[in-house]
């Protein structure tokens, strides 16, 4: 075994000694999906939603609040956790250089990120008919430029903040309005125009567009794929700038 | 054979100059120790020679490599100050995965067994004593067989019999062949393990010298105190070369001397039939050489 797979699964062994984690990322989702498919109102079509369910449009939903717990509060938290305590610093006396163990965490967040997608559609399917994605390999893509954007900022974050502490407090102030845009507390194809329109230059909400646009197999927006892409090289590039090791 | 050479080495951040002008090198299977007061330049020092940091200027041989050479990484063990691990990790998952971050581990199970941590294995890193961390950190620093291993302030944070069951660790580690060096504040370790000793003060090096060395640089005064059984006259002893002072303190003598003090002492006073009772002597120490040589101008 390579020593980046030890590393990922020692990641992912680690994480899921984390209640809190497992709860925001795997369970919660369901459990919002389980909830909500119950509510009557949830089975309607409102004519802005193209067709789809409200509870349809929140499958993705309830997979992009995954995501943003994980890209905006745990990532960030974790990686300027493992610089305050010395842990990067302590990679760095080793043959192992300190990225491997940054690749190792975006690499078991994004794979948390998949399990929950699959257990969040199916569950979704079974309980709800929400439909399988004409395409799934766009849902796919639509889930893998969601996650570029959100854990884009989520590095930035754990670049700027100087401990783990205020890491979370500022990824926690960023998730409310970026969830709320996203459409977390109602369908954003149900929101005034305007709260739409800035909505569109947010990573989250353009995921979601992704997500929906996947669920019915239209093509994919490019403005909301330019969007991720862009929060993707500007954040990227800026975390790589700022990081420090200690 | 010279293992760590350092020439000249500086290193300032921004405005603070953290070392001005340090020298000094390490040859094959030394314990060599870096001693100095808080803020010397001691941990930039051997961040230096870590290649964590890149010097200013001077030059740091490892091995015969240039410090900060990558190649260096699987042949030097580093053991920092306040470096940690994640919370939820257990002892025996650490050892085993820095094992996999080596070409050539040591037996992760043996040196757990040297350190003392067979019975925490399961126990996970949040939950372990602060002198366990560091006996944990010890061994993470030993696991890659290192030829060098860099030691700073390793026995900081542990309770006595912690701190004399890592010294004799450390000196196992010497009769394997490997090169030590330690930062440290603590004189007792330094005099007991160190076979050099660089002693750094505000960044340059006040002394480097073996620790008997820097002990006679304080001066060799000694000084005798006991309780006469019988009085005598002064002249007896104030006329020996090696008394420099007599002083009664009660019922007690104090004398202050050098050279062959304590002998030329008592077998003039057994000639004459008198016995020392409770009879001390002090020597200096290696705290008195550093506070010594550090003394501020």
């Amino acid at each position: 075994m390579s020593v980046f797979t030890k590393l990922t699964l020692s990641e992912f062994k680690l994480t899921l000694r984390d209640p809190l984690y497992v709860f925001f990322t795997l369970l919660f989702p369901l459990l919002l999906i389980t909830i909500l498919g119950n509510v009557p109102t949830m089975q309607e079509t409102p004519p802005e939603l193209g067709g789809l369910r409200v509870i349809d449009v929140y499958a993705g939903a309830a997979l992009g609040l995954a995501i943003g717990i994980i890209g905006l509060q745990g990532m960030p938290a974790v990686l300027a956790t493992y610089r305050e305590r010395g842990i990067l610093r302590r990679f760095a006396t080793t043959p192992v250089r300190p990225t491997l163990l940054l690749a190792a965490q975006l690499t078991m967040n994004l794979a948390t990120v998949l399990v929950s997608a699959v257990l969040v559609y199916t569950v979704a399917h079974l309980a709800f008919d929400v439909p399988i994605p004409e395409s799934p390999l766009t849902l796919l893509l639509a889930i893998l430029l969601n996650c570029s954007g959100a854990f884009a900022i989520g590095l930035l974050l754990a670049a700027l903040a100087p401990t783990g502490k205020t890491a979370n407090a500022i990824g926690t102030f960023l998730f409310f309005p970026m969830m709320f845009l996203a459409g977390l507390w109602a369908p954003r194809e149900l929101m005034p125009e305007v709260l739409q329109r800035i909505g569109d230059f947010t990573p989250f909400a353009a995921g979601q567009d992704l997500m929906n646009g996947a669920l019915t197999g239209q093509s994919p927006e490019w403005l909301s794929i330019t969007v991720l892409i862009g929060y993707l090289v500007i954040c990227g590039a800026a975390a790589v700038k700022f990081f420090r090791w200690e | 054979m010279t293992v760590i050479e350092v020439e000249n080495l500086a290193k300032r951040y921004g405005e603070t100059v953290a070392v001005r002008d340090v020298s000094f090198t390490v040859e094959a299977g030394e314990i060599f120790g870096i001693l100095g007061p808080n803020g010397a330049g001691k941990t930039t020092t051997v961040e230096c020679i870590a290649g964590l940091r890149t010097a200013d200027s001077g030059r740091i041989t490892v091995l015969g490599r240039p410090a900060g050479d990558p190649e260096l990484r699987a042949r030097i063990g580093v053991q920092l100050q306040e470096s940690e691990l994640q919370d939820k990790i257990t002892v025996r998952e650490a050892l085993e995965l820095y094992s996999a971050f080596y070409p050539n581990p040591a037996d992760w199970r043996e040196l757990a067994g040297d350190l003392g941590l067979t019975a925490k294995l399961r126990t996970r890193f949040g939950k372990l004593s602060g002198g366990q961390k560091q006996r944990l950190s010890i061994a993470l620093a030993l696991l890659g067989n290192p030829e060098v291993a860099i030691l700073d302030e390793l026995t900081t944070g542990l309770d006595p019999q912690a701190r004399r069951d890592t010294w004799d660790l450390i000196s196992g580690i010497r009769d394997r062949g490997v090169t030590l060096l330690l930062v440290t504040h603590f004189m007792e370790e330094a005099e007991r393990l160190c076979d050099r000793i660089v002693v750094i003060d505000k960044g340059a090096v006040a002394a480097l010298d073996t620790p008997g060395g820097l002990i006679n640089r304080a001066g060799d005064e000694q000084r005798i105190r006991f309780r006469p059984s019988a009085p005598f006259a002064d002249e007896l002893l104030t006329a020996l070369p090696e008394v420099r002072e007599l002083s009664h303190q009660g019922p007690r003598i104090e004398i202050i001397g050098s050279g062959n003090l304590l002998h030329a002492v008592i077998s003039v006073l057994a000639r004459d039939g008198i016995v020392a009772a409770e009879l001390t002597l002090e020597q200096a120490t290696l705290d008195d050489a550093f506070v010594h040589l550090t003394r501020g101008e």
